[in-house]
């Protein structure tokens, strides 16, 4: 199925890429984004929305 | 002690826990598919109005079963499978907690049968938003809680076992780029279930009585967190598939890894704030929220997709090229395995992915032009093609590569695997172009009767409508053929597929691991000594990727005319003067 293995020199993995090689920095970043930019935000409106008397 | 198998044919190492989570996953996926696929008969067959097939009640009750069925057990199952391969298989890693992983799975099986038992008794034929006031029966949220818990508990075991492989060494640096594809959508999912308990704990809490009112509004915004993430979640999942399958194919690499990671990053970052277009024409929200979470956080997620819609075919050109197909501009393509389905079906899902619902997506997302088709056919156009054809052809063609790797067994009627991407595809194209053209002429999505009988103001859609909805139910038919050709596929090949093993036996196709014979390499010492698979490692293929690079610039000039037309469009409906 596969094609002939072949073994290439190893890329230089740039420091950026390893600053994330974190998952769970990963996980924290992509769970408060939308957290905060999208449920908070939103709620927050429909909170303040004046109740009809 | 863990246990390992290599595959001789393509060279993977499974661990024996993880192995038998993947199979059963895999396979409630592909039944929680045959009951979506056959809902999804009647839905067609009701929405083509000449031939109305159900009555309302029924057409509300399959509706919201086909959506629940597809869109979140089916998808999500198969996931968990994908979620596990990337770690343990492709880091050569033993499985973090299988007993862990078990209990989830058998949550996420309760969770989806109680859900699908709350909608068959008939009270609860709510549609996949169930959207409050609508009030369905308390086992309905209770089944989707329990499912979620379950699909947490799954994400958990994937994360803890990239924390084994680390720990064990069983990769330096970083992860492969597929295993980070899959720790996207692991991450977006984490974020989609939490938002799902967030909403539906207390929407469970009011259908039993324990809460009185649930404001309608929050519950669309934290509700559409749930909704629309859990699609992104596939969107992730495919895209790591495509790399996947293009580096077993053609074992190519991508483009350039820091372009694809970066990629992957602006999934984690910008991705779930799409979600805010399902809000765009709701009155309690403001412009600035509306407009930060679709016009700019959104465009920076559709960038993401582009990136791999250039990358993952460019990939696959310059590793053809590599191999001296390099006449004119086409010749990688002209010459790649048409009629290997797991090719076919990959390359359909990234095509119609793309162009159809890549494009159609951003129309969506543009707060103007979304009032031409929010809430109209419009939508399930789209995300048929993003999701059902996007997601489920490349799950397709995954399974096809899974079959003889995972569970051992040989393609049942190779022929018809090989023809099914292409009934698949065409059908489900059909389909969703002419439903894009009914939504454009204003067709209702979820809605029973085109022809409004009894209703007190009455409305006349144009001729034209029903000849495209009618065109549409056709191709709805083309692709529910292609879904029955790839179960009677998979579970004839699981049933009846000649044994690549000589252990491969009924059960073994279930879940139950090989003979112990089978498992006979011990984790660490040998594994590292193995030689890695393109997949598994970290490389850029180069930039010799000319043909992939007139696709792309054909993808944006047919956005382009598109996004003008429908703002021309936009300009006819209210006409001023």
């Amino acid at each position: 199925m596969t094609e002939e293995i072949h073994i290439p020199k190893p890329e230089r993995i740039p420091f950026f890429q390893r600053m994330l090689d974190n998952p769970f920095l990963l996980l924290f970043i992509g769970v408060a984004m939308p957290t905060v930019f999208y449920v908070l935000w939103g709620v927050m409106e429909v909170a303040t929305i004046p109740i009809a008397k | 002690m863990a246990k390992f198998r290599v595959c001789p044919d393509s060279g993977f190492y499974f661990d024996k826990s993880a192995e038998s989570l993947m199979k059963v996953n895999a396979v409630a996926g592909a039944v929680f598919l045959l009951i979506a696929g056959i809902l999804a008969l009647g839905v067609i067959l009701t929405r083509w109005q000449e031939v109305h097939l159900l009555p309302a009640d029924l057409f509300y009750q399959v509706l919201t079963a086909h959506g629940i069925n597809a869109l979140i057990f089916w998808v999500i199952f198969f996931e968990i499978a994908i979620l596990y391969f990337a770690s343990s298989t492709l880091l050569r890693s033993r499985l973090a907690a299988p007993g862990w992983a078990w209990a989830g799975f058998a949550l996420m099986i309760i969770g989806a049968v109680m859900n699908n038992v709350a909608v068959l008794q008939g009270n609860s034929s709510v549609m996949m938003t169930s959207y409050v006031p609508m009030q369905a029966a308390p086992h309905f949220y209770l089944g989707l809680i329990l499912f979620a818990v379950g699909a947490l508990i799954g994400c958990f075991v994937f994360l803890g076992t990239l924390v084994i492989a680390k720990d064990d060494q069983t990769y330096q640096g970083s992860v492969p780029l597929v295993t980070f594809g899959a720790l996207t959508a692991c991450i977006i999912a984490i974020f989609t279930i939490a938002s799902g308990a967030i909403i539906l704990f207390p929407t469970f809490l009011w259908s039993i009585g324990y809460i009185n009112h649930i404001d309608a509004e929050m519950y669309r915004i934290i509700w559409w967190a749930l909704g629309h993430s859990s699609q992104q979640i596939n969107v992730a999942a495919h895209v790591s598939v495509w790399y996947l399958i293009i580096g077993i194919l053609f074992n190519a690499r991508p483009m350039s890894e820091k372009v694809s990671r970066f990629a992957f990053l602006l999934y984690i970052f910008f991705l779930q704030l799409a979600s805010a277009h399902h809000i765009l024409v709701d009155p309690g929200v403001s412009t600035e929220w509306k407009i930060f979470n679709t016009s700019y956080a959104m465009y920076l997620a559709v960038l993401a997709s582009m990136i791999h819609g250039l990358t993952v075919p460019g990939a696959m050109e310059v590793a053809q090229r590599g191999k001296g197909y390099t006449k004119g501009l086409f010749e990688w393509l002209r010459k790649a395995p048409w009629g290997n389905p797991v090719f076919s079906g990959f390359f359909f899902a990234l095509v119609i992915f793309g162009f159809i619902g890549g494009i159609t997506g951003v129309v969506m997302g543009t707060e103007q032009i979304n009032l031409i088709i929010h809430n109209t056919i419009y939508v399930p156009a789209h995300f048929h093609a993003t999701v059902a054809v996007g997601t489920t052809l490349t799950f397709m063609a995954l399974t096809y590569l899974l079959i003889p790797v995972l569970f051992r067994r040989a393609l049942f009627l190779p022929w018809v695997a090989k023809m099914q991407p292409y009934v698949f595809a065409g059908g489900m194209t059909i389909m969703i172009l002419f439903l894009l053209g009914a939504g454009t002429l204003g067709v209702s999505r979820r809605h029973w009767d085109m022809d409004f009988t009894g209703a007190a103001l009455s409305f006349e859609y144009p001729g034209t409508a029903y000849m495209m909805m009618a065109v549409g139910g056709i191709g709805g038919v083309l692709g529910v053929l292609g879904g029955a050709m790839y179960l009677v596929v998979t579970v004839g090949s699981l049933l009846f597929g000649k044994k690549l093993e000589p252990s491969a036996g009924l059960f073994q196709s279930f879940g139950v691991p090989l003979a112990a014979s089978a498992y006979n390499i011990d984790q660490p010492d040998q594994l590292q000594m193995a030689p890695k698979l393109a997949v598994e490692e970290h490389g850029s293929g180069g930039f010799e990727a000319p043909g992939t690079f007139v696709l792309a610039l054909a993808l944006l000039v047919c956005f382009v005319v598109y996004y003008a037309i429908n703002w021309d469009y936009l300009a006819s409906v209210w006409p001023m003067g």
